[in-house]
C-alpha cells in the first residue's frame, strides 16, 4: 500500500493537479462572474467546446498559439453576448437558454470542425504550448517544478484568481456586478444600468470560458476532439456553488476537484485490483454531487440569480 | 416607437404558429451554414426532406427515430411543467436501456419479456431521476447541475458494464449480449424497422396529456410549477409532487431506452443514444410543454436527423448540421415564446 502511496504523491502528481485545475479555474471564475450578476450560464459546456475548436483551428491555420488563444477568448465573449441577449435583454428562461446555447455551440463546433478538417482517421495536431519555467521560483524543491514549471496559461490562471477577487470586491464595476446580482432594483435606483452590467459580466465570463477551452485544445491535448470538454463545464457550475460564489473559494474548489481527478488518474494507472477504470472516471462526478449536497444547505446564491430584470415591472 | 405590452391571453392558433415560425427561422439561419459548405441550400433541404419524409419507407425510418424522442420529450415536458429541471433524460434513457437489456436476455415467453422489459426500464429511469429530485427536496441541490452530472455517472456505469462483465467475449467488442429473439419487439410493417415501441410512444402522448390536463396529479404538477407558494397554501405537498414528477419523468425517459433495445438495437452499446435525452428538451420546448405537441415536434427532429445523413452523403455538407438545427430551433422557439407573453404595440412618438 505504501508503494502505491508513494507512487501517487510525487512532484508529477502535484503538477498534474495544477494542470487539471487550470481550465476548471478559468471556467469556474467565468461562471462565477456571470452568476454574481444574476445570470446562470448553462451555455458554459458548449462555449468551452466551441472556443476549444476555434482556438485550435486558428492556431492550426496560422501557426500562432496566442492568436488561437485570442480567437478562443473572442469566441467565448461572442457566445456570452448571445446568452446575455436572450437572458438579459429579452429576459428568457436562463435554464433553457443555457441548454440552447450549449446545444447550438456544440453543434456549430462539430459542424465547422468537420467542414474545415474533413473526416480524418488521425485527428490533426498542433504544436501546443510548452512548459515555461519561472526563473528562480522553479528551483524551489518539490513546489518549484510542480507549480512554476508550467504552461504560461497556467500562470495566467494563477494571476486570474486574485485579479478576479480584486475586480469583484475592490472596484466600482465589481460593486455594480454584486449589486445587480443581489438587488437589481436598488442598483437601478442608484443609477447603475442593470442590463449593461449584466451584459458585461456575462461577456467577461464568456471570455474566461474561452480561455478554459483554449487550454484544453492548445495546452492539455494539442488537438480538438468531440470529447475535449466532456462535462468540465457542468462541473464548473457545481464548483461555483461549492465555492459559494467567491473567487478564492471557487478556485479552491477547482483545486480540490483537480486533486480528486488526478488521484483517480493515478489510481487507474497503478491498476488497483480489478476495479474497472470507469469507476475512477465516475469518481470526480460523484464527488461533486456529494460535495454539493453537503454544501448547498448553507450556500447563499446571489438573490437575483435566475430573475430577469425589467424596469417597468414590479 | 414600439413598446412591449404584457399579454393576458394568447389565441389558440399560436400553439401551431409559434413552433412553425421558430422552425422557419431556424431553417433560414442554418441555410448560411449550408452555403458556407458550398452546397445549394434548396438542394440540401430538398434531399433532407425526401430522405426523411419522401416515401413510405423513409417515413417509417423517421418514425423509428422519433419514438425515443417522443418519450424523452414527454419526460422533459412533464418535468418542466412542475419546474423540476430534469436535464438528465439522457442518463435515464441509458439506465432504462441497460435494465431492459438485462431482463430481455432472460429466456421467457416473448410477450411477458416485453412487458417486464418495459417495467424494468421504466423503473430504472425513475430511480435515476429520483436522485436529483431527492437532492433538491432534501438538500437544496440545484437539480439542473445534479441531473447533468448524473448523466456522466450513468454513462461510465454503462461503459463499465459493456467493457466488463457484458463484454462480447467472442468479438471483444464493447457491446452487451443480445436479448432473446422472442423478446424482440414485433415489426409492424414487413420490410421496415417500424416496431411495436413506436405505436406505444404514439399512445403514450395522449395518455400523458390526459394525466396532465385532467387528473389530480396533473393539476398538482401544474400548480407546483406555476406557483409553488400558492400550491403549498392550497394544501399541496410540493416536495411530494416534485418526487412524483421525477418518477414519472424518469420512467418515460427510461421507456425511450427500452424501445431502443427492444425495437432497434436488441442490445446495448456505448452509442445507443445520439443525445436523445438532450433532444427531448428541444422537443418539449417546441411543443410548448404540451404532451400532444411532443409528437409532431419529435417527428420534426427525427426527420432532420434522418435527412441530415442523406444530405451529407449527397452534398458533402457535414451531417452535424442537424445538431446546429436542434440548438437553433430551441433558441428560436424561446424567442418566439415572447409573443405569448408580450405583444408589440405601436405607440405615438412622444416628443
Amino acid at each position: 500500500m505504501s508503494a502505491v502511496f508513494e507512487q501517487i504523491f510525487q512532484v508529477g502528481f502535484l503538477a498534474a493537479i495544477i494542470r487539471i485545475a487550470t481550465p476548471l479555474a478559468f471556467a469556474t471564475l467565468g461562471e462565477m462572474f456571470s452568476e454574481r450578476s444574476g445570470v446562470l450560464n448553462l451555455g458554459i459546456e458548449g462555449i468551452m467546446l466551441l472556443s476549444a475548436m476555434t482556438g485550435f483551428t486558428a492556431t492550426s491555420l496560422s501557426g500562432s498559439l496566442w492568436l488561437g488563444v485570442l480567437v478562443a477568448v473572442l469566441t467565448g465573449m461572442l457566445m456570452g453576448a448571445l446568452h446575455a441577449l436572450f437572458t438579459v435583454a429579452l429576459g428568457l428562461s436562463q435554464h433553457v437558454c443555457g441548454i440552447g446555447v450549449t446545444l447550438f455551440s456544440s453543434g456549430l463546433a462539430y459542424f465547422l470542425y468537420r467542414l474545415i478538417f474533413g473526416q480524418q482517421s488521425v485527428p490533426p495536431n498542433i504544436k501546443g504550448f510548452e512548459t515555461l519555467p519561472v526563473p528562480v521560483l522553479s528551483s524551489i524543491p518539490v513546489l518549484g517544478p510542480a507549480v512554476f514549471n508550467q504552461f504560461s496559461l497556467v500562470y495566467m490562471a494563477m494571476l486570474a484568481i486574485p485579479l478576479a477577487a480584486f475586480v469583484l470586491y475592490r472596484t466600482p464595476w465589481g460593486l455594480s456586478v454584486r449589486m445587480v446580482g443581489e438587488n437589481p432594483r436598488a442598483a437601478d435606483s442608484a443609477g447603475v444600468s442593470v442590463i449593461a452590467t449584466r451584459f458585461q459580466a456575462v461577456i467577461l465570463g464568456g471570455a474566461l470560458m474561452g480561455l478554459a477551452g483554449a487550454f484544453l485544445s492548445m495546452a492539455q491535448f494539442n488537438a480538438f476532439t468531440f470529447g475535449v470538454v466532456s462535462g468540465r463545464g457542468w462541473v464548473a457550475i457545481a464548483l461555483v456553488v461549492f465555492g459559494r460564489w467567491d473567487p478564492w473559494r471557487s478556485a479552491g474548489a477547482a483545486l480540490l476537484f483537480a486533486f480528486v481527478d488526478a488521484l483517480q488518474l493515478r489510481m487507474q494507472a497503478s491498476g488497483l485490483g480489478h476495479i474497472p477504470y470507469e469507476a475512477f472516471l465516475m469518481l470526480p462526478f460523484i464527488f461533486t454531487i456529494v460535495a454539493m449536497a453537503v454544501m448547498s444547505r448553507n450556500a447563499v446564491a446571489p438573490s437575483a440569480l435566475l430573475k430577469p430584470f425589467r424596469r417597468e415591472e414590479r | 416607437m414600439f413598446r412591449l405590452e404584457v399579454r393576458t391571453s394568447t389565441p389558440a392558433w399560436f400553439n401551431l404558429a409559434l413552433p412553425l415560425l421558430a422552425i422557419g427561422a431556424t431553417l433560414v439561419l442554418c441555410s448560411g451554414l449550408i452555403a458556407l459548405a458550398g452546397a445549394g441550400v434548396l438542394e440540401a433541404y430538398g434531399v433532407m426532406f425526401t430522405a426523411s419524409l419522401g416515401d413510405s419507407y423513409a417515413i417509417t425510418e423517421t418514425m423509428v427515430r422519433a419514438a425515443p424522442m417522443i418519450f424523452t420529450g414527454l419526460a422533459v415536458a412533464v418535468a418542466f411543467r412542475a419546474k423540476f429541471w430534469n436535464i438528465g433524460a439522457e442518463g435515464q434513457l441509458l439506465a432504462g436501456a441497460v435494465a431492459s437489456c438485462f431482463v430481455g436476455a432472460i429466456p421467457m415467453p416473448g410477450p411477458l419479456a416485453m412487458v417486464l422489459m418495459a417495467v424494468a426500464g421504466a423503473a430504472a429511469g425513475a430511480a435515476v431521476a429520483l436522485v436529483p429530485a431527492t437532492l433538491r427536496v432534501k438538500f437544496k441541490v440545484d437539480d439542473v447541475v445534479s441531473s447533468l452530472l448524473l448523466n456522466s455517472v450513468i454513462y461510465y456505469a454503462l461503459m463499465a458494464l459493456i467493457e466488463g462483465p457484458w463484454k462480447d467475449t467472442f468479438s471483444g467488442y464493447p457491446i452487451s449480449p443480445p436479448i432473446e429473439d422472442s423478446a424482440n419487439f414485433p415489426v409492424l410493417l414487413e420490410g421496415t424497422r417500424l416496431h411495436l415501441g413506436v405505436v406505444v410512444a404514439l399512445i403514450a402522448a395522449p395518455l400523458i396529456w390526459f394525466l396532465i390536463v385532467r387528473t389530480t396529479l396533473g393539476f398538482r404538477i401544474r400548480v407546483t410549477g406555476e406557483n409553488p407558494e400558492a400550491a403549498r397554501y392550497g394544501g399541496i405537498n410540493v416536495e411530494r409532487v416534485l418526487l412524483s414528477t421525477a418518477l414519472l419523468s424518469g420512467a418515460l425517459a427510461g421507456l425511450a431506452g427500452v424501445g431502443e433495445v427492444g425495437g432497434v438495437h436488441f442490445q446495448v452499446m456505448s452509442d445507443i443514444s445520439p443525445g436523445y435525452g438532450y433532444s427531448g428538451i428541444v422537443v418539449a420546448m417546441l411543443a410548448r410543454l404540451n404532451p400532444l405537441g411532443v409528437v409532431p415536434a419529435a417527428i420534426f427532429l427525427a426527420a432532420v436527423m434522418t435527412g441530415a445523413e442523406a444530405m451529407s452523403r449527397a452534398t458533402g455538407v457535414p451531417a452535424f448540421l442537424s445538431d446546429v438545427i436542434q440548438g437553433t430551433a430551441l433558441l428560436a422557439m424561446l424567442v418566439a415564446l415572447l409573443f405569448t407573453a408580450y405583444r408589440i404595440r405601436r405607440v405615438g412618438t412622444a416628443r
